[in-house]
């Protein structure tokens, strides 16, 4: 079923009843070619890739709750490629060019919307830092523009310019940035991959590896055990657990990230904005709720929800650059589990085990790299081939004093 | 979260700072020969368990000791606070 405006006319006057289902709910089969762990957005979008440009059969989808209630599903649905590296910034300016084609490509509404990202700066040593920002991202062929304070006051006049402590002297603009709908980014994968044949198989919880002279045959789950001659493992905020059971430690601590929505209110964010003198960042969804959120909460955590200490440091941050905030009621709030890697930065890649490939180490930005993580890990589950943007992404970086650090934060998860 | 700081008592956890898994205590001893895998190990490799973790906190904003931190990671729940050095002086000093 193909999505057109001439279908959603014909659906409005016949009582909405001819939508159907947007993928359907297979029972596994004994045994596929290649089977991706995890069904957020990295895994759908692996095997939508897998069987879209490298034309694999035969693949499967294993998700252990429901589509789209990890990360995906709990994200603040920013997308941006604003990296200093050269690894990380060709690797999301590919992200985000492959995220301008995302709803023709795949003929679904996600409401991507490129309202720019603003980072704003404090003094002049941050701005310096980010016109080298600027540059790095100009190189890589992205956008990015440098603001003073007179083009911001235009804006966003609402910024708090004169505080004593943090005056804001201007910021670094990525226009093409944005924000796009997280769900609808998980259902059109889902969608367009099971069109591909692809099984998607919820409610299937990957318990164990069988694994004979190094080499991955099958996985136990919850629904039996599955045989494939490649796994895919792609289950961000999960990847120490389930990496446990084929008897890998990895250089990842799991970590809470908690996220806000206030009361719905008539616009007034333009795009996104981040502070840069603490953690903290905003945008608007469409519905009107302001949409914030700041640091992680520090402490190794699966619970998918934090505590106080953060709430009200994100909400300090908010109230010190964007003072009419404190009018606004929250709504909602929530925590995500994120996979914080060593150095910062993810990894796609091969893992010693023959098999078995990991995609994983997101940090608080992988809803971002979506497209372009199913991308590079289908490649190399394809090809047995590291992607020419993902060469950088190795497992043993950190053993062979490769790190790929933003910040320069060294071997501290809860501080990148 | 509040933790029973065993000097001080049951202090907010904002005026604490965390480092992490409590195994950081056993360094590698850098004097010893052929270590380099040992010592990637002790930097970046971590268990980080569903469940049970011994963890350490620094009460920086206190009286800046050290603490080992017993939490579960899935609750949240804090079992047991001990005082670091007091753990270190009875299970051998960290080279
Ligand atoms: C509050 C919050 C705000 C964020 N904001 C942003 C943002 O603005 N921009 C941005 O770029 N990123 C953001 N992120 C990060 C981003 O959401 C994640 O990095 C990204 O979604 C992780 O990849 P994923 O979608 O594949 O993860 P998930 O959706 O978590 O997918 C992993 C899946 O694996 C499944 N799984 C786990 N264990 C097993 C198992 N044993 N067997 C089978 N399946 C299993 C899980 O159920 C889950 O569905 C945010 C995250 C949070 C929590």
């Amino acid at each position: 079923m193909s999505y057109s405006a001439i279908k959603v006319i014909k659906e409005a006057f016949t009582g909405h009843r001819g939508w159907k289902p947007l993928w359907r709910r297979p029972e596994p089969k004994p045994e596929y070619d290649i089977i991706v762990i995890g069904g957020g957005g990295h895994g759908l979008a692996t095997a939508y890739y897998l069987a879209s440009e490298y034309k694999n059969k035969k693949i499967a989808i294993l998700e252990k709750g429901w589509l789209g209630g990890g990360n995906i599903g709990r994200n603040t649905t920013i997308f941006r490629s604003n990296y200093l590296l050269h690894d990380n910034e060709k690797f999301y300016e590919m992200s985000l060019k492959l995220w301008e084609k995302f709803e023709q490509d795949l003929n679904y509404n996600a409401m991507i919307s490129q309202r720019g990202v603003i980072n704003l700066f404090h003094s002049d040593a941050q701005r310096d830092a980010y016109v080298r920002r600027g540059n790095s991202m100009l190189i890589n062929g992205a956008d990015a523009i440098l603001l003073n304070e007179d083009d911001l006051r235009k804006k966003c006049p609402f910024l708090n310019y004169d505080n004593a402590r943090f005056p804001i002297q201007g910021g670094l603009w990525q226009p093409r940035g944005g924000t796009i709908r997280h769900d609808a980014v998980a259902w059109g994968y889902a969608r367009a991959a099971d069109q591909l044949g692809v099984d998607i198989i919820e409610n299937c919880e990957v318990t164990g590896f069988d694994i004979q002279n190094g080499k991955c045959n099958a996985v136990r789950t919850n629904r039996g055990t599955i045989k494939a001659k490649k796994f895919g493992v792609a289950v961000a905020g999960s990847s120490s657990a389930v990496m446990a059971n084929a008897g890998l430690q990895l250089p990842i601590e799991s970590h809470v990230l908690q996220a806000f929505v206030s009361e719905g209110l008539k616009p007034i964010i333009p795009g996104v904005i981040t502070f840069g003198a603490g953690h903290f960042y905003i945008s608007q969804s469409d519905k009107g709720g302001l949409v914030f959120g700041g640091d992680i909460d520090g402490y190794n955590s699966y619970a998918q929800r934090g505590n106080m200490t953060v709430v009200e440091d994100v909400c300090e941050g908010g109230m010190a650059v964007m003072p009419m905030i404190g009018k606004a009621r929250l709504l909602r709030m929530w925590g995500g589990v994120m996979d914080m890697s060593m150095d910062g930065s993810p990894i796609i890649d091969r893992t010693p085990i023959k098999g078995i490939y990991f995609n994983g180490g997101w940090c608080y930005g992988g809803f971002k790299a979506t497209p372009a993580s199913g991308k590079c890990f289908a490649h190399l589950l394809a090809t047995d081939e590291s992607h020419p943007n993902a060469k950088a992404y190795l497992l043993n970086r950190f053993e062979k004093g490769q790190m790929i650090d933003e910040k320069g934060m060294g071997a501290q998860p809860n501080l990148h | 979260m509040k933790i029973n700081h065993p000097l001080l008592g049951p202090r907010n956890e904002s005026e604490f700072t965390i480092l992490g898994d409590a195994k950081l205590l056993n360094r590698p001893n850098i004097l010893e020969s052929n270590q380099a895998q040992a010592f990637y190990e002790y930097l970046y490799l971590r268990d980080n368990p569903i469940g049970m973790h011994r963890e350490l906190w620094f009460h920086e904003q206190g009286d800046r000791s050290w603490l080992i931190v017993t939490r579960n990671t899935l609750t949240h729940e804090i079992s047991k606070v001990e005082l670091a050095a007091n753990v270190v002086n009875k299970e051998g000093q960290a080279k």
